[in-house]
């Protein structure tokens, strides 16, 4: 199993955010994460992620312990095993989309691969916006860099929060596209949280998080 | 890409703030380089030009005005003194030398000085090319002298009354001639041009084989509005009375430390005469110049402060701007130590250059002034050195740097990844 978490509870001023008793992903699998906004999706993401540590409970990410680690051993899990792509929060001001891409790779501790860079901005079509900066970048461009980023790692766990909600159908359903292809063309594991029922069908596995409230 | 990379490029995203607060930090440092190379520099010409003259013996007057026209040639003289003065000073067993200096006349600004060889040696001069003087209205040339008139051996010149450039008539009947160049020593000795105390005297129709004489047309008539005209024998109240062979003053070194004691109370009893200590009145002008230096040395302070507020102001509300950013890296995989480090490189960073660009200005600004102004290149500044100091001004720079960039920083460690990304969400 690449993910394995046991017993994940979350409160937050004694409101109950999370209430999961289990939840497993073997390597390569593709899952989709569904729920309305509130559920504990995101939630689940950062403790998964080591972002966030739960209130209780426990998770390993490809045997290693994520939660109970002291946060430098999280922050070395994350940054080999881990690729995020977030809803809106997607790439560092300053730089350009193949800087990005370009510091990625040096954080992940690989050395610097102008190749592969060229590989994953191509593949995610933004080889005519390489140079542009962030703000410079339409919301799917920017995505779409996002994506590429979080690959320059190579991680065994793509982990992705809400990438379609601010896409139209036309752009989400090539965003899903794009993220299933990255994720098979590199063997990585895939993880998506998302609202958005309109990709539940391209997922073989679904997993739906309803709210703690109207779950108890 | 790496962190540093990533410092260049958050000050590239930002260029006029960045430009403003390395402007603030140029001029600050430029400032205080200014201060130091031109209180060093002072400093050090006062030094050499004392060095190893205890007292010196003058007309009454201001002390002050007496070391200035004498050892550092820089101001007018009080007046003159009987030449009996030193052979008293010479025949007291607590004297190890003293040197006549007859002053008066210039040539194109740098002052005639009437002398003895030992004036030469006291200085530390070796020729460069002749040989010193020794007839009537030979002249040996300082090595900032000959650069700068092109006068070289066998040239003759007239000099013209007074101690500045473009003062009173010449001496027609009197012309100079140049029989050495002297080496640059550093000290004043390269802005003088040193001839025998009798041919100052000849130049003034002081007859001196009888230490009496009347004064030539040419200084009689001579526009004696200055200087040690005033004061001469040949003042227009007594052109037809006769003229007594004197000098300006006398540099005096102690043979033994009683001199200290004795001689200045003893030369200041005697009527018309006065005794000053050059390392006294050094420090009371650097003290009097040190006021004004204090002060300009505090508005460059405030800037470099102002400097470190402005960084400090710029990266606080940057790292505020940048908090997405820094979670973005965090879960790129940066170490918090390193984000820390990025952010305060970006405030030595910026110090560095504001001081290494203020140091160029600093020294820029002396040159250019060195060569504008004569009176600034008569007291050997140069914008070609560096003083130790100015490593403290890079330092107090670069600390200023991190100090303001030191709490933007520690932002760092405090950043909720997961709250930043809802929040951005």
């Amino acid at each position: 199993m690449l993910i394995q978490a046991r017993r994940l509870t979350h409160r937050i001023a004694e409101r109950t955010i999370l209430d999961l008793p289990g939840f497993e992903m073997p390597r390569g699998e593709h899952t989709v994460l569904l729920g309305p906004s509130g559920c504990g999706k995101t939630t689940l993401i950062n403790i998964l992620t080591g972002l966030v540590t739960p209130t209780s409970g426990e998770v390993f990410i490809d045997g290693r312990p994520m939660t109970g680690a002291r946060p430098a051993a999280r922050d070395a899990l994350r940054r080999e095993c881990i690729g995020l792509v977030f809803q809106t929060l997607r790439l560092v001001s300053a730089l350009t989309v193949r800087q990005n891409l370009s510091l990625a790779q040096h954080l992940a501790g690989g050395r610097s691969d102008e190749a592969e860079i060229d590989r994953l901005i191509a593949q995610v079509g933004l080889s005519h916006r390489a140079h542009a900066r962030p703000r410079e970048l339409s919301q799917g461009e920017s995505q779409r860099a996002a994506i590429a980023r979080a690959l320059c790692a190579r991680p065994a766990l793509l982990v992705a929060d809400e990438p379609t909600s601010a896409l139209d159908d036309a752009n989400a359903g090539a965003m899903i596209d794009l993220l299933l292809a990255s994720a098979e063309s590199g063997g990585s594991t895939l993880l998506i949280a998302t609202h958005d029922r309109r990709i539940r069908e391209r997922f073989a596995r679904t997993v739906e998080l309803e709210p703690v409230a109207l779950a108890a | 890409m790496t962190l540093s990379g990533l410092t260049l490029a958050y000050l590239r995203d930002r260029a006029l703030n960045t430009a403003l607060n390395v402007l603030i930090l140029t001029l600050a440092a430029a400032t205080l380089t200014i201060l130091v190379l031109f209180s060093a520099q002072l400093g050090e010409r006062f030094d050499r030009d004392a060095r190893g003259v205890d007292l010196v013996v003058g007309a009454k007057g201001s002390p002050l005005q007496l070391i200035l026209s004498s050892v550092y040639h820089a101001d007018v003289p009080t007046g003159n003194i009987p030449l009996s003065t030193l052979e008293a000073l010479r025949s007291d067993p607590t004297v190890a030398k003293a040197i006549p200096v007859a002053l008066g006349d210039n040539f194109r600004g740098f002052r005639i000085v009437g002398t003895e060889a030992a004036y030469v040696e006291h200085y530390g001069g070796r020729l460069a090319q002749g040989r010193l003087w020794a007839g009537e209205g030979e002249t040996v040339l300082g090595a900032e002298v000959a650069r700068r008139t092109g006068a070289a051996l066998g040239q003759k010149f007239l000099g013209s009354h007074g101690l500045g450039d473009g003062g009173g008539g010449e001496h027609d009947a009197h012309p100079f001639r140049v029989v050495g160049v002297l080496r640059p020593t550093g000290t004043v000795l390269d802005r003088l041009i040193l001839t025998s105390v009798e041919s100052v005297w000849d130049v003034h129709g002081i007859d001196h084989d009888g230490h009496e004489g009347r004064g030539d047309g040419a200084h009689a008539d001579a526009d004696h509005d200055h200087d040690v005209h005033d004061h001469a024998p040949a003042n227009a109240s007594r052109q037809v009375q006769e003229l007594r062979p004197e000098v300006t003053a006398i540099l005096v070194s102690y043979r033994s430390a009683l001199a200290a004691v004795r001689l200045p109370a003893f030369v200041n009893r005697q009527t018309g005469l006065q005794a000053a200590v050059p390392a006294v009145e050094t420090a009371r002008l650097l003290s009097l110049v040190g006021v004004g230096l204090d002060a300009v040395r505090a508005f460059a302070l405030l800037l470099l402060l102002t400097g470190g507020l402005s960084i400090f102001v710029a990266l606080y509300t940057a790292l505020r701007q940048r908090e997405a950013d820094m979670a973005m890296l965090r879960v790129m995989g940066a170490k918090p130590a390193g984000i820390f480090g990025q952010v305060l490189s970006e405030g030595l960073l910026l110090a560095a250059a504001g001081s290494i660009l203020g140091l160029a200005l600093g020294h820029g600004v002396v040159a250019v002034a060195a060569a504008s102004f004569e009176r600034l290149g008569e007291i050997g500044l140069t914008a070609w050195r560096f003083e130790p100091a100015e490593a403290l001004i890079v330092a107090a720079a670069l600390t200023a740097g991190a100090a303001a960039a030191l709490i933007p920083a520690l932002r760092v460690f405090r950043v909720d990844i997961a709250r930043t990304l809802s929040q951005a969400a």
